[in-house]
């Protein structure tokens, strides 16, 4: 669950993501580098990279946060979820790094296209508390399924022959999550 | 006139947003997404569980000075952003692929396969199982009916194909599996160049191409 603190949190990265933005401030870049850096390094060493490849490609997302940081939108994702958009683009950039020698997160393709989003109204705090109770209504089996593609690095053909699962069933809860979560985006009624 | 592509299914979409898929999956996918806003959407949906992660997960320990290394490193220039390029036939290669294909398909060594259909091989460092080429079907032609072994999915780059199933033009995906047996066969006005990603485990030998070994072996000689 998160706690009742957390809108406040998500403001104050918020506030400090658009004061590296305007101002270049390197005092809130420096909060939000206590914040996400230690999450971000925690979530590379879990998807297998060692303690130096976690932390140069956890330099490498932050110094990505500094430079991105006027193309974040509140109205779009919060902080986290854009940080581990990042982390996530960066990753997959440095799996393939020899060929590829940079990723644009301004690539059309790795940025949700804002017309796309039903809701524009959500701040990201609201999004965040929506999510987090969406996830938790999921069945356990279908939450499975995400914990396994999200923490261990498993793609859903790993996750068939991992569980010794039908790969149809597993897309389909896949599918069955997928849909869940869309839901909570949709307009209040 | 431009195709809004159908998003590719949302186990795809979860393997990508989640950094799970393989290099040659994510190379597909997020080439799809650049043709796609709609799978954009879910990804950025998706991408808000990759942020709950974020924030529930135990923070591990810096190295000494990582602060200070980050501090340090903000006033290094910024590489400049890749430039747009132009495919063979005006259709741009998304930037996802450029790396792998470069600027002109035309220049590429392609093999033929069957009458038709030629196809290159574009190395990636994805899992055995997998297998990444680009696929050119001349108007009218056809890929001959084959199954698969695991999954295959068809990323249509230029011109547009049906396989009894459905029409697929430019960022749209086919995907199959060994519940399908099909015959893609391109539309007649222009050749259909399509990216193609075959998985599955390595002792089925992966896909169409097991059938079309042989043949390309005959074309070959």
């Amino acid at each position: 669950m998160l706690s009742d603190s957390q809108p406040a949190a998500i403001d104050a990265l918020v506030r400090d993501i658009a004061a590296v933005a305007r101002f270049q401030d390197r005092a809130a870049f420096a909060r939000l580098f206590g914040h996400f850096a230690p999450r971000v390094k925690a979530y590379l060493l879990r998807l297998g990279a060692d303690q130096g490849q976690a932390e140069d490609l956890m330099q490498d997302v932050m110094l990505t946060v500094w430079r991105k940081a006027p193309a974040y939108d509140a109205k779009l994702a919060s902080p986290s979820t854009w940080i581990f958009a990042i982390a996530r683009n960066r990753r997959i950039d440095a799996l393939r790094r020899d060929r590829r020698q940079r990723l644009d997160i301004e690539d059309p393709g790795l940025l949700p296209e804002p017309d796309a989003l039903p809701d524009r109204t959500l701040d990201a705090g609201r999004w965040e508390r929506r999510l987090a109770a969406a996830l938790e209504e999921l069945p356990a089996e279908q939450a499975q399924m995400l914990r396994l593609a999200y923490y261990e690095d498993r793609s859903h053909g790993d996750i068939a022959q991992s569980l010794r699962l039908p790969l149809g069933t597993v897309k389909s809860r896949l599918r069955l999550a997928v849909a869940k979560l869309r839901t909570m985006f949709e307009p209040d009624q | 006139m431009m195709n809004l592509p159908r998003p590719i299914a949302d186990e795809w979409l979860v393997d990508f947003a989640a950094g799970s898929a393989p290099e040659p999956v994510a190379v597909l996918v997020e080439s799809h997404l650049s043709m796609c806003p709609d799978g954009r959407a879910t990804v950025a949906r998706l991408d808000a569980v990759g942020g709950a992660l974020l924030e529930r997960i135990e923070p591990a320990a810096l190295s000494t000075g990582a602060l200070e290394r980050a501090l340090a490193a903000l006033d290094t220039p910024q590489p400049a952003a890749p430039r747009a390029r132009v495919g063979a036939i005006g259709s741009p290669i998304p930037a996802a692929l450029l790396p792998y294909t470069g600027p002109d398909f035309g220049a590429l060594a392609w093999k033929p396969v069957v009458k038709g259909v030629d196809e290159v091989i574009l190395p990636t460092r994805g899992p055995a199982t997998h297998r990444m080429s680009l696929l050119r079907v001349a108007g009218g032609r056809a890929i001959p009916a084959h199954t698969h072994y695991g999954d295959e999915l068809l990323l249509v780059l230029e011109g547009a194909f049906e396989d009894g199933r459905g029409h697929y033009a430019r960022g749209d995906v086919c995907a199959a599996d060994e519940t399908v047996s099909h015959s893609p066969r391109a539309d007649r006005a222009h050749d259909c160049v399509c990216l193609a990603v075959t998985t599955g485990p390595i002792r089925l030998t992966g896909g169409w191409s097991r059938l079309l070994n042989p043949l390309l072996r005959l074309a070959r000689r």
